[in-house]
This record gives structure tokens, C-alpha cells and sequence, in this order.
């Protein structure tokens, strides 16, 4: 591996997914003999609250589950304003992304007390600060296949669909179908699926 | 949690450190299994739970620690292998049972996890349980991975067996709820069968001299093996000049600092995984050559207090004088959780060594973008949740009794009520079952001129586990209180266990419910159910109680949204009707989103309307009510 360890951050809001989407991707990397060790956010913070989870995967050894300043990798936003918070902490000039666009608006922002700006000016930011950013429209695509919370699998999908991962395609398909009952496997595949095609065509590189 | 049971020794698997406690329970034979949930301990008990019939063990979600400690000590007394879970403050109130059973001893393998909550991420306190095993004298365990989490629990098991007292093994919320390559071990079942002799005696004696002289020698017993253990280790130079002691995650921080610093070569690391009482020979070993020692761990100093106990001892043997740094001397923090980051914020410091993460300015480039561009997110009830219809009924009544009531909160996923969630209404928080205790006293201030409003607010599962008490109290000694019990049919904010109220047990067995009415009409107290979703009813039946004097229960009484979402598969669709929602012109002041504060009610800035992220929302219909334009429409899907 280029980078070793790996480091990859999944972030969102309590409820979207997290812990399963690198669940998916650690088990996978487990199943191609890496060492994995994942950082997770339980508890007080899942209700609404910013959540994370450190993914580090090496051939060599094993390391802590949280991630050291901007030493991020790879970052999936399940929401905009959570991808940048990461980035703040985790990001550097060689951080790759993929985003997805949809907010999920804190309540002090639908009270009226804090802003949430344009999505558009998240994602110019993001752009500005790492060297590749995919927008993808996560919920959109988790929508076709069924159900729109099966977006964080959707981002799955797309991280499969970028290269970024030492892993094969069929060891996540294959992770699915190991954590996912009944006719949630389908669901999941076809949103991975949907993922995985998205992240050929939204490739948005820094000239 | 695909794999935990299998049988297949040497495989590979990715567990979190709670599933991995659970699977060296299971290795060591386990036949009894106890705790009360509390995050980031739950997934223990809930892990052998699942497995309790393949492995024929018993798993329960006993009504508090106190009870399960109890009942898992009596099944060691009695021969079988037992272990009982716990998050730190459940230590708190599981102790007195540890701080006599220690004299007692045991015939079996009996381990206490006390799993702690290192910057209080989901906990009212960030407390070291560690001190328990010093307070007890008995053996103390600290895992640094999950494997060693797999692993040391098997062998506390063999350890309390041999020396005849129970162990505590610590953990941590990074260690707990970190997910790892696990290698699985083999699954011991020893054919064993309880008994309980007339001549068993597990009785503390009266006086206990003579026990706690026989503690001390087995103590002495466990720290004879500790010097062998292999869970301690040294790497780097045999004659470091400056080392490193850490235990427990600190072990993997201390390890990726020193790689990322190039200190390797340089710096020892003396890694500790049995940390009560001290292996002290082989810490007195690395002391030797050591002039400068870095202490690592996560909350109290424990490590650093005794290790410098020991140090004090070592000048009459020619080992000394010594630097030691770490908490007291401010290069590792005393409070919250630590990081790589810290560990090479102090060795850089320590050993003159410079080093930038990042270049500065992309640094205050990219922080700046968080602070102007990603607005903080505070902790909301999820959409849908029941209490957030209960806690505006609270503030209705409240209102309208214009008495300034006084609000004392508990533990639970409504402890948010001391927040914007609940209109910051809980105006106390600290353990379990305090919020009816503190309105044990100022229920009865009367006579003093106090005569404002009591209101006690308590969980389900809170209720059961430390609440009766109080109840009893507050009628017995004439409190003037209003309990309103949120009756949510789960422990939902640890993940939805099942309580003494709920017809299933841990094992997804039926099991009869205990009614909180039926309690509360035991004790002769007057108690009402109403749904927080019926507003209405709900708030003119509080306000009617508040009238009244002595002690008076109200429960509001509605499943946990995401409960009854995972339970029906459906929910309905909760939309605006645009042509009734007239916005900004309302006079509403956008009661909906501004006011009411749930994350699935939205608004569009455009239209200046309201709007419902049908994502988000979980289809409750709270709303329908609430919105004074009768804009908010509902249908079965």
C-alpha cells in the first residue's frame, strides 16, 4: 500500500449510518487479511449530534482508533457540513472526498440561531482545501434503490468506485451480504451498486 | 454481529471490544452473565444475550449494578464462572457489594467490567473506576486492544479461579466501542454443576480483620504472577534513558507517536497491562536504566501515583533520582480522553523535538472554514421522540400554573431536557434515580416559605433501577412532588434494552412486565397515564396535579420513535399543506421549526414557508397538533 496505514474518516449526523457504512469496509478489509481498527461514535452523541468513524487499514500492523491531525486520507461526507468539520481537524493538501450534497440542518439553524450557508459554498471550500472532491448525490441514488436512508451504503459503493481502497469490489459485495438479513441484502447491494456507477461519472478533479 | 459464536479458533473477525469481552467470556466457559446498560459498556451483556442459548449460559439485564453483581458473585460462590458489566457510575452503585465481597472471596471465576467513559462522551461524569481495585485490593486488568480485551478476559477468569477473589477488568469507550481484527481462541466448556453446601460460607466475618490479612496475601499472590504476565512488555533500547509507562490505549498513542516522531530507536515503552497491584520488579527493572519517564493513561493518574509510590522506595537500592512527567506535571492533560496528538505534544516538549502536522497555514485555513462555514450541531431528540411532546407539555402546565415550578432531572436520553431540546427545563442532572432524591428535599421546604412547584422527571428504566426508593420516601415523609415518568418502553438511549417493564427479557423471552402503576398504586400514590402525543389532555392533567398536595405520578406514556419505527417497518407521511401554511405572516413565529425544534420540521428560506424533510422525519404527527395554522397534514402509508 502507498499509504500505510490507510486513513479514512466517514462522517454525518447520529442516525445516518456511520458505524455501518465502516463496518462494511473494515469487515471487507479483515476478509483481504488487513489489520483494521475503527474508532466509532456511540451514545448521547448519535442523537443528532456530529459523528465520526477513523478507519485505519495496514498490512503491517495494528494502530489506535483515532486518527492524528491531518492525517485523513480519504473523507465520506454523508453531509456537507460534517465533511468539512472533519477536514478542519483531519484534512490536508492531499485529502480525497466524496461528499454527499444534501444538509441535515442542526436545530439551532431551523430555530434561526446559527446559518447553515449554500451547500455550494461547502463544497468550493472542501475543493480548496483537498486535492480531489466527488459531489454525489447519495440520497438521491439511495432513493432509487429503494430506500433513502441506504445512502451511507451508496457512499460505500462510491469509495469501491474510486480506486482509493486496497480492496476488491466483490469483498465489500461480499461484506454486505455477511452484516445485511433478508431483503435488506438486495436493498443494499443495489444501493452499493448505484455507488459504484456514480463515482465513474462525478469525477471532479482540482485542475 | 456476525461470528461471535463460532467455533472456529485462529479466524479472523471484526469485533468491537465489547463483542471481543463477551467472546473471552465465552472462551473461558461463562455460565452466568449480569449488568445493567450504560454506554459504552451495553453491548457486553447484550453480545451474550444473543448466544445464550447455543452456549447455555444465562444473560440478563438485571433491574441495576447493584442487583446483577449480587447475582453474578452468588452463581461464583456457587461454582459457576459469572461475569457482570458496567459503566463507571454503574461501579458506583454495584460498590458496596464489591467492598465485601473482596473479604468473602470466591469459589469460581467471577470478572467485573467496568467500562469507563475517558471525556464523558455519553456520561455525566468522566470517572476512573480503576480506584475500586485499589480501594477493594483486588487484581486489576486493563486491556490495550481488543484482542487483549478478548484475552484478559479469558484469563481473569483462570486468575480469579486460582486466587479465589474477582477481578476487574477496565475498559474504556475507545477500547469498548473500537472495532478490530480479532483472532478467535478456543471455547472451553467445562462440565460444571453448581452447589451450595451447608458448610459454603461466604460471610464477612464480624470483626473482618483476619479476611482482609488473608486479601492482602492473596494480593500479594496476583502481583507475583503479574511479574510474568503477557500482558506487559518493554520495546526500544535496553538502556532507554527515557521511557515511556503507559497501559490501555494509551499503548497504541504512545507506539504511533514515537513512529511518526522517529523516536523509536530512542524511546523505551513500558507497557502495562496488569496495573493493581503494580508488577513492581519489573517496573523496578526499566527504572533502572531509565532517568526520564513519560507516565501515559487515560483519566486519573493511577499509573503515575503508583509508580511514583514504588520510585519513592528505590533510592536504598541505588535506583534514582528519577524525572518523571505525565499528569501532575501538566504534559499529558488531567481531563478528557487522550491521542496521538498529545503524546507528541508532550515528547516534543520533552525531548526538544520539533514537528507540524500540517503546514500552519493550511492549518488556520482549514479551521477557519469550520468556524465560519459548518454550524454546531447540539444534540436534539431524534424525530419522532415522544419526549419532546412530553417536555412541551411540561412547560404548558408550568406556564400556566405561573408558580415558577421547579424541574429536577435523571439520567436517560431525556437528560437532554437541561438543554435546548427541552426547552432547558431540567434544572438538576447527576446519577440515576436523583432527580425524584433532590425533589425528596425540596418538596418539603414549605414551612420555610419554598412553595414553588416540584416536578421530578424520570425514565422507565430509570425508574426501575433507582427511583422506587425516592417514591417511597417522598410519601412516606409527606413531599410535595409530581413524578412524570417518561414511559418509553425501552432503555433507549444505551440502545433500546428491554426493562422490567417490557414482556421480554434480555434472552428475547416472554417475561412478565412490571406495570409502573401497579408500583406506584402499591406505595398509595395517585397516578395518571396519559400520551404525550394527546397534548391537550396531557397538559390539563398535569396542570390539575400540580394543584394538588403530596406525592402524585403522571405517566406519559409512548414507544421510543426509532422503537416503533424498527418494530412496524412503516411510518406515516407528515406533510405541509402550502396553501394553510402562510409563513413568516403567520404571527406563529414559525412555531414549528424555531419553537418546537424538531430536526425533521424544516424551513425554506425561499417561500419562507414551512416545510418536512421526509428523510429526517420519522412520521409521529406531534406536529399536526401543535401547528396553530392547521398546516400540518398526516396519512397512513
Amino acid at each position: 500500500m502507498k499509504q500505510d496505514p490507510l486513513n479514512i474518516i466517514v462522517a454525518g449526523v447520529g442516525g445516518q449510518g456511520n458505524i455501518r457504512a465502516s463496518e462494511i469496509i473494515g469487515t471487507a478489509a479483515v476478509q483481504s487479511g488487513f489489520r483494521v481498527t475503527i474508532g466509532e461514535t456511540y451514545g448521547a452523541a448519535q442523537r443528532g449530534g456530529s459523528v465520526m468513524s477513523h478507519i485505519r487499514i495496514s498490512e503491517k500492523s495494528q494502530y489506535g482508533p483515532l486518527i492524528p491531525e491531518g492525517q485523513a486520507h480519504i473523507v465520506l461526507g454523508l453531509e456537507p457540513a460534517e465533511a468539512l468539520r472533519v477536514i478542519g481537524d483531519f484534512g490536508n493538501p492531499l485529502t480525497k472526498v466524496i461528499v454527499n450534497p444534501r444538509p441535515i440542518y442542526p436545530v439551532d439553524v431551523l430555530s434561526g440561531e446559527l446559518k447553515y450557508p449554500p451547500v455550494e459554498q461547502i463544497t468550493a471550500k472542501i475543493e480548496n482545501l483537498v486535492d480531489t472532491i466527488h459531489v454525489v448525490e447519495t440520497t438521491e441514488l439511495a432513493k432509487q434503490a429503494g430506500n433513502a436512508s441506504a445512502q451511507n451504503v451508496v457512499m460505500v459503493g462510491c469509495l469501491a468506485g474510486s480506486g482509493w481502497l486496497p480492496m476488491r469490489v466483490q469483498g465489500l459485495e461480499e461484506a454486505i451480504r455477511n452484516i445485511f438479513r433478508g431483503a435488506l441484502i438486495e436493498l443494499n447491494l443495489q444501493a452499493f451498486r448505484l455507488g459504484l456507477a456514480a463515482a465513474a461519472t462525478t469525477t471532479k478533479n482540482r485542475p | 454481529m456476525p461470528g461471535v459464536e463460532i467455533d472456529k479458533p485462529g479466524q479472523r473477525l471484526l469485533l468491537t471490544g465489547n463483542e471481543a469481552i463477551a467472546r473471552g467470556a465465552i472462551e473461558a466457559g461463562v455460565s452466568f452473565c449480569s449488568g445493567y446498560p450504560g454506554t459504552p459498556s451495553s453491548e457486553i451483556i447484550e453480545t451474550l444475550s444473543k448466544v445464550g442459548n447455543a452456549y447455555n449460559l444465562h444473560a440478563e439485564w438485571s433491574t441495576n449494578e447493584i442487583v446483577a453483581i449480587e447475582a453474578a458473585g452468588a452463581v461464583a460462590f456457587a461454582g459457576l464462572r459469572s461475569i457482570c458489566s458496567m459503566k463507571a457510575p454503574g461501579a458506583n452503585v454495584s460498590s458496596d457489594f464489591i467492598l465485601t465481597s473482596n473479604v468473602t472471596g470466591t469459589r469460581a471465576g467471577f470478572v467485573i467490567v467496568m467500562c469507563d467513559d475517558p471525556a464523558a462522551h455519553s456520561s455525566t461524569n468522566e470517572e476512573d473506576s480503576r480506584s475500586y481495585a485499589r480501594l477493594a485490593d483486588i487484581p486489576l486488568l486493563e486491556p490495550a486492544t481488543a484482542q487483549e480485551a478478548k484475552d484478559m478476559t479469558k484469563w481473569a477468569f483462570d486468575l480469579s479461579e486460582k486466587l479465589g477473589i474477582f477481578c476487574i477488568l477496565r475498559s474504556v469507550t475507545r477500547i469498548s466501542h473500537a472495532r478490530s481484527d480479532i483472532k478467535l481462541g478456543e471455547i472451553h466448556r467445562p462440565e460444571r454443576t453448581p452447589s451450595f453446601t451447608p458448610q459454603d460460607r461466604y460471610a464477612a466475618k464480624l470483626p473482618s480483620v483476619e479476611q482482609h490479612f488473608q486479601l492482602h496475601k492473596k494480593l500479594k499472590q496476583a502481583q507475583e504472577l503479574f511479574e510474568e504476565s503477557e500482558f506487559n512488555w518493554y520495546t526500544g533500547p535496553t538502556d532507554a534513558n527515557f521511557i515511556i509507562i503507559c497501559c490501555g490505549t494509551a499503548w497504541l498513542y504512545s507506539r504511533e507517536a514515537l513512529e511518526i516522531l522517529g523516536l523509536n530507536h530512542e524511546v523505551g515503552i513500558l507497557k502495562l497491562g496488569t496495573t493493581w497491584p503494580l508488577p513492581e520488579e519489573l517496573i523496578t527493572k526499566h527504572l533502572q536504566h531509565a532517568r526520564n519517564v513519560l507516565i501515559v493513561e487515560e483519566t486519573d493518574p493511577f499509573l503515575e501515583q503508583n509508580v511514583k509510590v514504588l520510585a519513592a522506595e528505590l533510592p536504598s537500592r541505588g535506583i534514582g533520582p528519577i524525572n518523571f512527567c505525565g499528569k501532575r506535571s501538566g504534559d499529558i492533560p488531567a481531563v478528557s480522553e487522550i491521542n496521538v496528538d498529545l503524546v507528541i505534544k508532550a515528547l516534543t516538549k520533552l525531548k526538544g523535538k520539533a514537528y507540524t502536522p500540517r503546514e500552519q497555514p493550511y492549518a488556520e485555513k482549514a479551521r477557519e472554514a469550520v468556524e465560519s462555514l459548518a454550524p454546531k450541531r447540539a444534540l436534539a431528540f431524534c424525530p419522532g421522540c415522544p419526549h419532546r411532546a412530553s417536555f412541551w407539555a411540561i412547560k404548558t402546565a408550568l406556564k400556566w400554573d405561573g408558580r415558577d415550578g421547579v424541574v429536577m432531572g435523571d439520567i436517560g436520553c431525556y437528560s437532554l431536557g437541561t438543554g435546548p431540546a427541552g426547552f432547558y427545563l431540567s434544572q438538576t442532572l447527576h446519577c440515576m434515580g436523583s432527580g425524584l432524591g433532590n425533589a425528596n428535599g425540596l418538596g418539603n421546604l414549605r414551612k420555610f416559605g419554598f412553595d414553588h412547584p416540584v416536578i421530578a422527571i424520570c425514565g422507565d428504566s430509570t425508574f426501575y433501577h433507582a427511583a422506587i426508593p425516592g417514591l417511597i420516601n417522598a410519601k412516606h415523609n409527606g413531599a410535595n412532588v409530581v413524578l412524570v415518568l417518561l414511559d418509553n418502553s425501552a432503555t433507549a438511549m444505551t440502545g433500546f434494552q428491554p426493562h422490567p417493564g417490557i414482556e421480554l427479557n434480555a434472552m428475547g423471552t416472554p417475561a412478565p412486565a412490571i406495570q409502573l402503576e401497579d408500583i406506584c398504586k402499591g406505595i398509595g400514590i395517585e397516578v395518571h397515564v396519559r400520551d404525550p402525543f394527546d397534548l391537550k389532555a396531557a397538559v390539563e392533567d398535569l396542570y390539575q396535579m400540580l394543584q394538588q398536595d403530596g406525592v402524585k405520578a403522571m405517566i406519559f406514556r409512548r414507544k421510543c420513535a426509532l422503537v416503533e419505527v424498527r418494530e412496524s417497518g412503516t411510518k406515516k407521511r407528515v406533510y405541509i399543506n402550502a396553501e394553510k401554511c402562510i409563513g413568516e405572516d403567520c404571527g406563529c413565529a414559525r412555531f414549528c421549526s424555531r419553537v418546537f425544534k424538531c430536526p425533521g420540521l424544516t424551513w425554506d428560506w425561499e417561500t419562507r414557508k414551512a416545510m418536512i424533510d421526509e428523510v429526517v422525519c420519522n412520521g409521529c404527527g406531534a406536529c399536526v397538533q401543535l401547528c396553530p395554522g392547521n398546516a400540518i397534514a398526516a396519512e397512513e402509508i
